[in-house]
């Protein structure tokens, strides 16, 4: 082997000093941009409980929104409406995301169709939601000739869809295969062993990728604007344009009247509210479930 | 041989048994047993001998054929029915958004892209202004978020004492939960007035010279989208160049160790190194988000389809272009013209996270220890 070259003293003083002094610098770069990162998080959450409790009263739960200039109003068809766009799709979102991730954990593994379903799954996510407004607009608002809460409920439904197919898919794998090879060695058809045993042992982990999509939409302005539009009053009809909380904020916020300012603020701290609280309940009543079912 | 503890379950079935003793035993999936003896298990064990109500005519179907073939191959035609729906999803949005441009296609053909003139009054339309908003925006959005999202994603794993870990990663996931137009909201009235009185002055006095600061300053426009964009991608960044780096085995940190490295030369050459395909991905990911980014956008950038140096100026970009004139559009060309930024930017957007999605899975598949 030929000789290592030799290296003064000092040189060896000198680069030892350097190659400490960057790893001080990373570090504390690596310590700052944190901290840089934490900032507007804080500032933004903090801000929105800030104006929003201060906004917040009980007419905005009970009245629907008032007239330009006049004061006071609320959101509550706001509130009911996002509630039945989710609603909607969830019925629909949910079944096929759930059914999607079962067949590429439970049929689709290692094969070529599988990988492309992941694949185009993995792309889906990937969609801007203003454009998948605009599909469910060109699917059925144009047909129709009116906006409506179903649209809106499809256009939210699409975007559910690959989240949970992802999370189902990945909660499926971490059954292990002994359980299944167990039910299946006792002669229980394949359709029970991934009802009974695959989907039952993951569903945790599966209910909270259908609570993570959902999380996700519920927040979703872009989808809505051209679907379900909005509404001034209540609605309950499906085939109806109907009020969402996130359009109603979007509205209110671009607006120039300071009130209306006021109940942006307040619609934003309840859509935050209710996004966390809704997840937690459902966490909790599947946390049960889990427990009782389980044998 | 006789199963002998079939006899134990409550719910007994004459005809399950005839069944069952007729099927040869080497045929696991044909034994009707365990469906009652799952159910009934915790069944007090005695032997029921009175006659049972005869089963349905759907249920002697399934028994007739011996198995659950028939349930099987439901069940798999099902599945595979909501699998084949994402796929139809895909194709389903490309072709109604080709359908519904076709008239701006073959009016504008190419030119669309590369004409700036928007005049919904005399229908003239060209895309140009969106594109440039759109690509400037996010550039510089990533531009801000990947030195940021690197260096905390370092600090997390490599730095950060294991009990910070924890709530540090909770709080920036957090970040990835609030919905757009809340962010959109804060940035009207807060970060606007920010950039408009505090940022603003410092840069155009120190970097005004550049050309890029130059100009009237509202507060409103590209670079605070730029901001707003980039505080939106950070999560997405940070977390995917999280799994990336988690998925560089151990020993690859333990030689560099081993051999005298300090810390930061552990990072850069054994995490950094063999996570690198896995980070461009991660970004590229951060870019798909900040292209279709609508709401957050819309509200502060602005909304000028104007070609402009300064990133004071207001601009527009493909989606917030469609988010602002989709619904008030009037005329056939008008709304095939929207359509077709909507297709322009899925394609797009396809292209950009597909990219990225086979960086990150490059990194990440065949790593069993992030499934488990």
């Amino acid at each position: 082997m030929g000789s290592l070259p030799v290296r003064s003293a000092t040189s060896e003083r000198l680069s030892s000093l350097r190659r400490s002094a960057a790893n001080h610098l990373v570090t504390t770069l690596a310590i700052l941009s944190t901290v840089v990162v934490l900032v507007p998080l804080v500032a933004i959450l903090g801000y929105l409980i800030y104006k929003g409790a201060s906004s917040l009263n009980l007419a905005f739960f009970t009245h629907v929104p008032a007239p330009v200039g006049q004061p006071g109003g609320g959101m509550a068809n706001a509130i009911v409406g996002s509630g039945v766009i989710l609603g909607l799709a969830s019925l629909l979102g949910i079944p096929v995301g759930i059914g999607a991730g079962v067949y590429l954990a439970e049929y689709g593994q290692g094969r070529l169709f599988g990988n492309i379903i992941r694949f185009t799954a993995d792309v889906l996510n990937g969609v801007p939601s203003i454009v998948m407004g605009m599909a469910a607009y060109a699917l059925i608002v144009a047909k129709q000739q009116h906006f409506s809460a179903f649209a809106g409920g499809i256009a939210l439904a699409i975007m559910m869809v690959p989240t949970i197919t992802r999370t189902t898919e990945e909660m499926l794998a971490t059954v292990p295969h002994a359980v299944r090879e167990a039910a299946l060695g006792l002669g229980i058809p394949k359709w029970r062993t991934v009802i009974s045993v695959s989907l039952r042992t993951a569903s945790p982990g599966i209910i909270t990728g259908c609570m993570l999509a959902f999380a996700r939409v519920a927040g979703e302005t872009a989808p809505l604007l051209f679907t379900a539009f909005g509404n001034q009053f209540w609605s309950f009809n499906l085939n109806q344009p109907i009020a969402a909380l996130p359009l109603q904020i979007f509205v209110y916020a671009v607006s120039p009247y300071d009130e209306w300012h006021r109940l942006a603020w307040a619609g934003a701290l309840v859509l935050i509210a209710m996004i966390m609280i809704s997840v937690t309940l459902v966490r909790i009543f599947a946390n049960r479930g889990a427990l009782k079912g389980g044998h | 041989m006789r199963l002998k503890f079939t006899v134990y379950s409550h719910g007994f079935n004459k005809v399950a048994w005839e069944n069952a003793e007729r099927v040869p035993m080497n045929k696991p999936g044909s034994i009707q047993l365990p469906q009652t003896v799952l159910s009934e298990r915790t069944q007090a064990a005695e032997p029921v001998v009175e006659a049972i109500k005869p089963p349905s005519i759907v249920r002697s179907f399934l028994q007739s054929k011996s198995s659950g073939k028939v349930a099987d191959g439901t069940f798999w035609g099902l599945m595979i029915v909501c699998a084949l729906s994402i796929f139809l999803i895909v194709l389903l949005i490309l072709s109604v958004l080709v359908v519904n441009s076709k008239l701006s296609i073959h009016t504008f053909g190419w030119k669309f892209f590369t004409s700036s003139s928007w005049d919904p009054n005399s229908g003239d339309f060209g895309a140009l202004p969106f594109i440039w908003g759109t690509v400037v925006s996010s550039l510089l959005a990533v531009c801000m978020a990947v030195p940021l999202a690197l260096c905390v994603s370092i600090f997390l794993l490599e730095i950060c004492p294991l009990w910070l870990r924890g709530p540090i990663a909770f709080l920036t996931e957090l970040l990835a939960a609030i919905p757009s137009v809340i962010y959109g909201l804060w940035a009207i009235f807060i970060l606007v007035p920010i950039m408009r009185d505090n940022v603003g002055p410092v840069l155009q006095k120190y970097l005004g010279w550049t050309g890029f600061f130059g100009g009237s300053n509202f507060g409103v426009g590209m670079l605070t989208a730029s901001v707003i964009l980039a505080i939106m991608i950070f999560p997405v960044i940070s977390s995917i160049s999280r799994d990336v780096m988690k998925a560089v085995p151990i020993h690859q940190r333990e030689a560099a160790l081993a051999l005298g490295a300090t810390r930061w030369e552990m990072i850069r050459m054994s995490v950094l190194r063999n996570a690198r395909i896995g980070i461009v991905g991660s970004v590229i990911l951060g870019l798909g988000r900040a292209l279709g980014e609508t709401m957050a956008v819309t509200m502060v950038i602005g909304n000028h389809p104007d070609i402009s140096k300064s990133l004071f100026a207001p601009a527009t970009t493909l989606a917030s272009v469609i988010a602002n004139e989709f619904s008030e559009a009037t005329g056939d060309l008008y709304l095939s013209a929207l359509i077709e930024i909507g297709l322009a930017l899925f394609l797009v957007t396809i292209v950009v996270n597909g990219i990225a999605r086979l960086l990150v899975w490059a990194v990440t598949r065949g790593n069993t220890a992030r499934a488990a």
